[in-house]
């Protein structure tokens, strides 16, 4: 196999995105993505077997629409790379099946992969090669992790995460007390524009004195939606109209403020000029904006890959798959699991 | 000879086995119901390698399509589909309560008989069977039910699958084959096959819609 520009296949099957890609080298040749997303929204979130459901069905047809676009036979590859963790546990089993009987049938090695390191290697597709080390924040509706990272194929370290909702859950949480539909990131990224992100104060859970001790580079958001939650019935109980682009506007800014700020410290704190975003919550235009603006400040040069490459996709899992082929890591044994709550230190699973 | 590979992961068995058309050349089994996706592809590999075959000398698949537990009856499945489609070769479909049925069949069972295997939340996936010109031949679609439910006349029957192992006081005359085997499916396969009776589709045989309510009118946080 050619370990310079190997021919990788990448399977994402972690939540609600069927994901098959193939990448040569750091090069994105095709990006099969089927979504049950519209299935779920009348549930107001994932519903676990909805989501496996769906990935069973769709696994062969992107299977064969990747090969398609790419132009390639599943003969010519030369890795299986797929999600292995974390995330729904009978979602992942399908990925890590279809994968292993790839592996079998096309007598190619298989790497099992950690998802939030694939995030984190989306980029690579769009501007070449990791700067190492890198601060990574990943924010998505299950994940909200700040990550340093050493070598994207062996070792990353996680610096703070969530302690309750991920950031993309908040979102979702609180478009649904505006009424506005799910998924609730682009509804209240629109309705925002309109507001004054000023108009409330709104709590920045974990920036405290106290919890910064403890918790300088964790997340909650938890007590920012019940707080959004309040305020808005304040004012239907009193009988007022509630402003919803300021109460858009003025959450999204406590989420996005929080977000860029602990990011900016962690790369303070570890002497590392570099941050790179990723995770469908990176599709908020405010988030983009206010990281550039705080990067800027700091000195700090910024990597954000495109919106399509920030979502689920088999792309990250291939482009990863293809820096361990190039680093010489070895591949996973054909009894590798899906581990639900795979941990980030864990790059490769067994 | 026609080589075909047969997988099941509907019941607590994880099972795999190569059959060249007259009979199971290699077989492995492993009663592991929580570990289906670790065990199945060692275990696929391990057989071929037991039944002397590489992947590009398999001519087809046979997968147990349930029902059974989802999330486990999807990996087979899935491994299923994605062999057939990655080597080329054709995938049907078996109802795993037909393989069972086979199996009692062939060790010379009692010609009307049940097979209840466990669904789990105290609930079993059945069907009947009757012995019709040298094959079991299941009276009507699998369904799932609380065993309770069932009628004594049908709980009455020599019952095969977990259920009697699960519910002994409901089920009074157990059978001794309890776990689908991959090799009682393959031959099972071969010979629907060659009658020219038409397989299952490749989907699995849920029986039950996911549990999931629509969301709800939101509860207020204000007192």
């Amino acid at each position: 196999m050619s370990t310079d520009e190997p021919l990788v296949l990448g399977i994402e099957s972690s939540c609600d995105e069927t994901g098959i890609a193939l990448v040569r080298g750091n090069t994105l040749l095709a990006d099969a993505v089927a979504s049950s997303v519209d299935e779920h929204a009348r549930f107001g979130g994932v519903v676990p077997e909805v989501a496996s459901r769906a990935h069973l069905e769709a696994v062969v047809p992107m299977l064969t629409r990747a090969c398609a676009e790419a132009g390639h036979a599943l003969r010519d590859i030369d890795a299986v790379a797929v999600t292995s963790g974390p995330g729904l546990a009978g979602a992942l089993m399908v990925g890590v099946s279809a994968a292993k009987a790839l592996s079998w049938a096309l007598d190619k090695p298989l790497y099992g992969v950690n998802h939030l390191a694939a995030h984190v290697c989306a980029d690579v597709l769009d501007h070449g090669p990791l700067p190492e080390p890198t601060v990574a924040l990943l924010v998505s509706g299950g994940h909200t992790n700040l990550l340093l990272v050493r070598d994207i194929a062996v070792e990353v370290h996680e610096l703070g995460g969530t302690v309750d909702d991920a950031a993309g859950e908040a979102f979702d949480k609180v478009a649904r007390v505006l009424n506005l539909p799910y998924p609730g990131g682009p509804h209240i990224d629109r309705v925002a524009a309109e507001g004054d992100p000023r108009a409330i104060r709104f709590p920045r859970g974990l920036t405290a004195g106290k919890d910064m001790e403890r918790h300088r580079f964790d997340f909650s958001f938890s007590g920012l939606k019940t707080s959004v939650v309040r305020w808005v019935e304040a004012c239907e109980r009193d009988g007022r109209p509630v402003p919803v682009a300021d109460v858009a506007a003025s959450f999204r800014e406590a989420v996005v403020d929080v977000l860029t700020r602990k990011a900016i410290d962690a790369c303070k704190v570890h002497g590392i000029n570099d941050l790179q975003i990723g995770g469908g919550v990176t599709a908020n235009t405010r988030l983009r904006a206010l990281a550039e603006e705080r990067c800027a400040q700091a000195g700090i040069s910024l990597r954000v890959p495109q919106i399509r490459l920030c979502t689920d996709n088999g792309a990250m899992v291939a482009a990863l798959g293809s820096q361990m082929v190039q680093r010489g890591v070895s591949p996973s044994s054909l009894d590798l699991p899906a581990d639900s709550s795979m941990p980030v230190s864990q790059v490769r699973a067994g | 000879m026609s080589v075909l590979l047969a997988l099941d992961t509907s019941t607590t068995a994880v099972t795999v086995a190569v059959h060249d058309g007259t009979r199971t050349l290699a077989e492995r089994s492993t009663l592991d119901a929580r570990r289906h996706t670790e065990i199945l592809a060692p275990s696929i590999r391990q057989v071929a390698i037991d039944a002397d075959v590489t992947p590009a000398d398999l001519d087809a698949v046979a997968v147990g399509v349930g029902p059974g537990p989802f999330t486990g009856l999807r990996v087979g499945i899935v491994t299923a589909a994605t062999l057939g489609h990655t080597l080329g070769i054709p995938v049907t479909g078996v109802c795993s309560l037909d393989a069972i049925a086979h199996e009692v069949l062939v060790a010379g069972g009692p010609a009307d008989f049940l097979v209840a295997s466990d669904a789990r939340r105290k609930e079993v996936y059945w069907a009947r069977y009757a012995i019709v010109e040298g094959r079991a031949v299941r009276q009507g679609e699998p369904a799932v039910a609380k065993p309770a439910d069932l009628p004594q006349e049908l709980r009455g029957l020599p019952t095969a699958g977990r259920g009697p192992v699960l519910y002994p006081d409901l089920f009074a005359t157990p059978l001794d084959v309890l776990d689908v085997s991959a090799g009682a499916l393959a031959s099972f396969a071969t010979i629907e096959q060659r009658a020219g009776r038409e397989p299952l589709p490749v989907r699995p045989l849920y029986l039950r819609q996911p549990d999931a309510m629509p969301a709800a009118a939101r509860k207020p946080v204000l007192p």
